[in-house]
């Protein structure tokens, strides 16, 4: 075994996405990493597990049985333990193709983005509608709102915050996203699936913001850039699950020189004068325990490895579903998102459904898995929260559902002690906000601005 | 081993992934096979995704895409990814170090455990050029002299000038009982490298080659649902489709 070193530049706790995202620039920025895990797989709670792992991880099934084998070969199962999707044109792929990460993983369409209206035995599905065309053939809407609402697609997509000329009358820098609405006279229903399956809000705090418009507007447009990217939907899914992800960060940062152990403990994390200094750690699984210590002016981690630091600032659930048919009303799409907006199910956060299927290689043929996760509103019965989303499955072979899964945000901005802690995976359904957390302790712990592009350029050693 | 003879000959990607303990040689090997080049004490590797070398067999061409471990595999933290969809394993050890044949079996043992079931596994015995043996490898002229072909010393030699630790038989015995393909050989002088790599290409079954992008690419068979793929380097990507995938 070798020896680690007796100081890096940056040590890096957790092996999660935004953890590993960081080491990789930072690596082929030239920077010493030291990036270690307690578990004994990359990802932390952002890893794909198989069906036997997830079985024992919510312990769903009586002693001495083995479940799981009625599934196939556990290999063959990849389930995402948090449900995202890329957004095709977002900056998480705008991170991946720029360093070159792509070449480690392949990607796929997700077939459809879907929104539910009503509720009960009236819902219906459909395609959510990402321009002019797609809105004037939508059953959302009735024949009037179709026109009313193609002419609110064409106004975004003709948008320019700096171009007073293109706001309509309106003061965007004071008006909310509801007076907005009202100009193109948009439906309640209408602003529903806009708000919510286009500009991905949880909620609806964004309509009565005043100045939030040119944000929603971004938002839409990304979703609607996304769409045109590849057609179907405007997100894309990496073979092998979400699991890869970090995966191909954490080997971008190693090519750089980056040092990565997992299976290690961390017994004490080491501060001089109120800042960082290093760490204790014992690295398990191998005979004997390698026990270190090393140095390093900062340290970066997700919360779970800084709870005195992290506050909790909400609560998810989710349930992961085993099914063996696609999603009604989808068309049989082999992959899809649906959004429950809230108001349709009277609650105050959306509901997501995402599912992905054998088409990207996350179960054996003929199954498909299916996460329904919101943001807890109640403190119990946290099931009935989640109902609305479990009807839309029809027959489940196997359900995960834990409880509600703390949100954590740091304390401060680790500028005082050299700490710069991670936020959890939020709810939303994509990674933008994850991206924002990249860019956010990037800028906190390098002191500038993260600029992705061109970043392997002059520092790419060898190539093809 | 550019080729400009005739007929493009049907062209296919095979993912090789290195395994081995550090320092045994890896790079070097795949330094020597690709660009027919080798460093003394070679730092080790850095910043390569992965190197590419095409090998032409007579009835077609494979392009072996080379993973190296970039250093994973030292605190054991080798990720699933690396081994994934590989269609060959280049398992190296030092014949010069007995430990590094113990690492060597664990690789092969993980990858039975971990990779596709139709792998094709070459154990690499390499350092050949610090054992008497390599006196008789024959027909190169490159001066022998007392440095180690790979990037840390060997263990020095004993009397007869010879450190090999390994015996042929003991791991080509091995080998044998794994189905394994095994050779000996020298990053440094060469001997042995490129038929490690050709001897790989031609175990390799037909039918678990898939078609590079380019001409004819369209006639391979595709699995279900191939369209949805999408290529997010945009425009570097729809070049490639246009032109020979050379």
């Amino acid at each position: 075994m070798e020896e680690i070193a007796p100081s890096y530049d940056v040590i890096v706790l957790g092996t999660g996405l935004t953890e590993c995202i960081l080491s990789g620039v930072l690596s082929v920025k030239g920077k010493k990493v030291l990036h270690i895990d307690r578990n004994d797989h990359y990802g932390g709670e952002a890893a794909s597990v198989n069906l036997e792992t997830l079985f024992k991880k919510y312990g769903n099934y009586q002693e001495g049985t083995k479940p799981w084998e009625a599934y196939g070969r556990p290999a063959d199962w990849n389930i995402d333990l948090v449900p995202k999707l890329l957004m095709s044109s977002g900056e998480l792929t705008n991170i991946l193709v720029s360093t070159d990460v792509t070449r480690y993983l392949e990607f796929k369409q997700v077939a459809g983005s879907y929104v539910q209206q009503g509720t009960g035995s009236k819902a219906t599905v459909a395609k959510v509608p990402s321009d002019a065309t797609e809105a004037l053939k939508s059953p959302l809407m009735g024949i009037f709102e179709k026109r009313r609402m193609k002419a609110f697609i064409e106004w975004v997509g003709t948008f320019d915050v700096k171009d007073v000329a293109s706001h309509k009358g309106m003061d965007m820098s004071n008006c909310t996203m509801k007076d907005v609405y009202e100009k193109f006279g948009l439906e309640p229903g209408t602003r529903d699936f806009i708000g919510h399956a286009m500009a991905l809000y949880l909620d609806d705090g964004y309509i009565d913001a005043p100045g939030k418009a040119p944000e929603t507007i971004d938002r839409i447009r990304l979703y609607g850039n996304s769409v045109a990217r590849y057609g179907k939907s405007p997100y894309i899914y990496p073979l092998y699950g979400l699991g890869e992800l970090p995966q191909g960060f954490a080997r971008l940062s190693a090519i750089y020189g980056g040092t990565y152990m997992l299976n290690a403990n961390i017994e004490e994390i080491k501060y001089e004068g109120g800042k960082f200094s290093g760490i204790k750690a014992t690295m398990t699984g191998v005979e004997p325990e390698m026990k270190f210590e090393t140095k390093a002016p900062m340290i970066l981690g997700d919360p779970s490895y800084f709870p005195d630091k992290a506050k909790v600032v909400g609560h998810v659930l989710r349930a992961i579903c085993v099914l063996k048919h696609p999603l009604a009303g989808t068309n049989d799409a082999d992959s899809c998102q649906l959004i429950i907006p809230q108001s349709q199910v009277g609650r105050k956060n959306d509901i997501y459904i995402a599912c992905v299927s054998s088409a990207h290689n996350v179960c054996p043929k003929g199954y498909y898995v299916a996460i329904v996760s919101t943001i807890a509103e109640t403190s119990a019965n946290h099931h009935l929260e989640l109902q609305p989303g479990i009807d839309r499955l029809g027959k489940i072979e196997e359900q995960f559902m834990g409880p509600p899964i703390p949100i954590y945000e740091p304390l401060e901005d680790g500028t005082k002690d050299n700490v710069f802690i991670s936020k959890s995976y939020d709810a939303t359904s994509h990674f933008e906000t994850t991206t924002d957390d990249v860019q956010d302790i990037y800028r906190r712990c390098a002191g500038e601005e993260l600029k992705v592009e061109g970043l392997r350029e002059g520092v790419q050693m060898t190539e093809e | 081993m550019a080729d400009s003879a005739g007929a493009p000959r049907p062209s296919s990607s095979v993912k090789l992934v290195l395994l081995g303990e550090a320092a045994v040689g890896k790079s070097s090997l795949v330094l020597r096979f690709v660009n027919n080049d080798f460093q003394e004490n070679k730092e080790p590797t850095i910043g390569a995704a992965f190197l590419t070398q095409k090998c032409n067999l007579p009835t077609r061409t494979i392009k072996f895409e080379i993973w190296d471990t970039a250093g994973q595999e030292r605190f054991a933290s080798l990720a699933p990814m690396y081994y994934r969809n590989a269609q060959a394993a280049l398992v190296v050890y030092d014949l010069t170090k007995p430990t590094s044949l113990i690492k060597a079996k664990h690789w092969v043992a993980e990858l039975q455990r971990q990779a596709s079931p139709g792998i094709v596994i070459a154990l690499v015995g390499n350092k050949l050029d610090l054992t008497n043996a390599s006196a008789a490898a024959g027909g190169n002229s490159e001066d022998e002299d007392e440095e180690s072909s790979g990037a840390a010393g060997g263990d020095g030699g004993d009397e007869s000038g010879d450190a090999r630790k390994i015996s042929t038989e003991e791991a080509k015995t091995y080998a044998e009982e794994e189905s394994l393909l095994f050779f000996e050989t020298s990053a440094k002088t060469g001997h042995n490298v490129s038929e490690v790599f050709t001897a790989i290409a031609n175990a390799i079954p037909e039918t678990s080659l898939k078609s590079t992008r380019g001409p004819g690419a369209s006639n391979a068979v595709s699995r279900g649902g191939d369209e949805q793929r999408v290529n997010l380097t945009g425009p570097r990507g729809d070049a490639a489709k246009d032109s020979c995938a050379c």
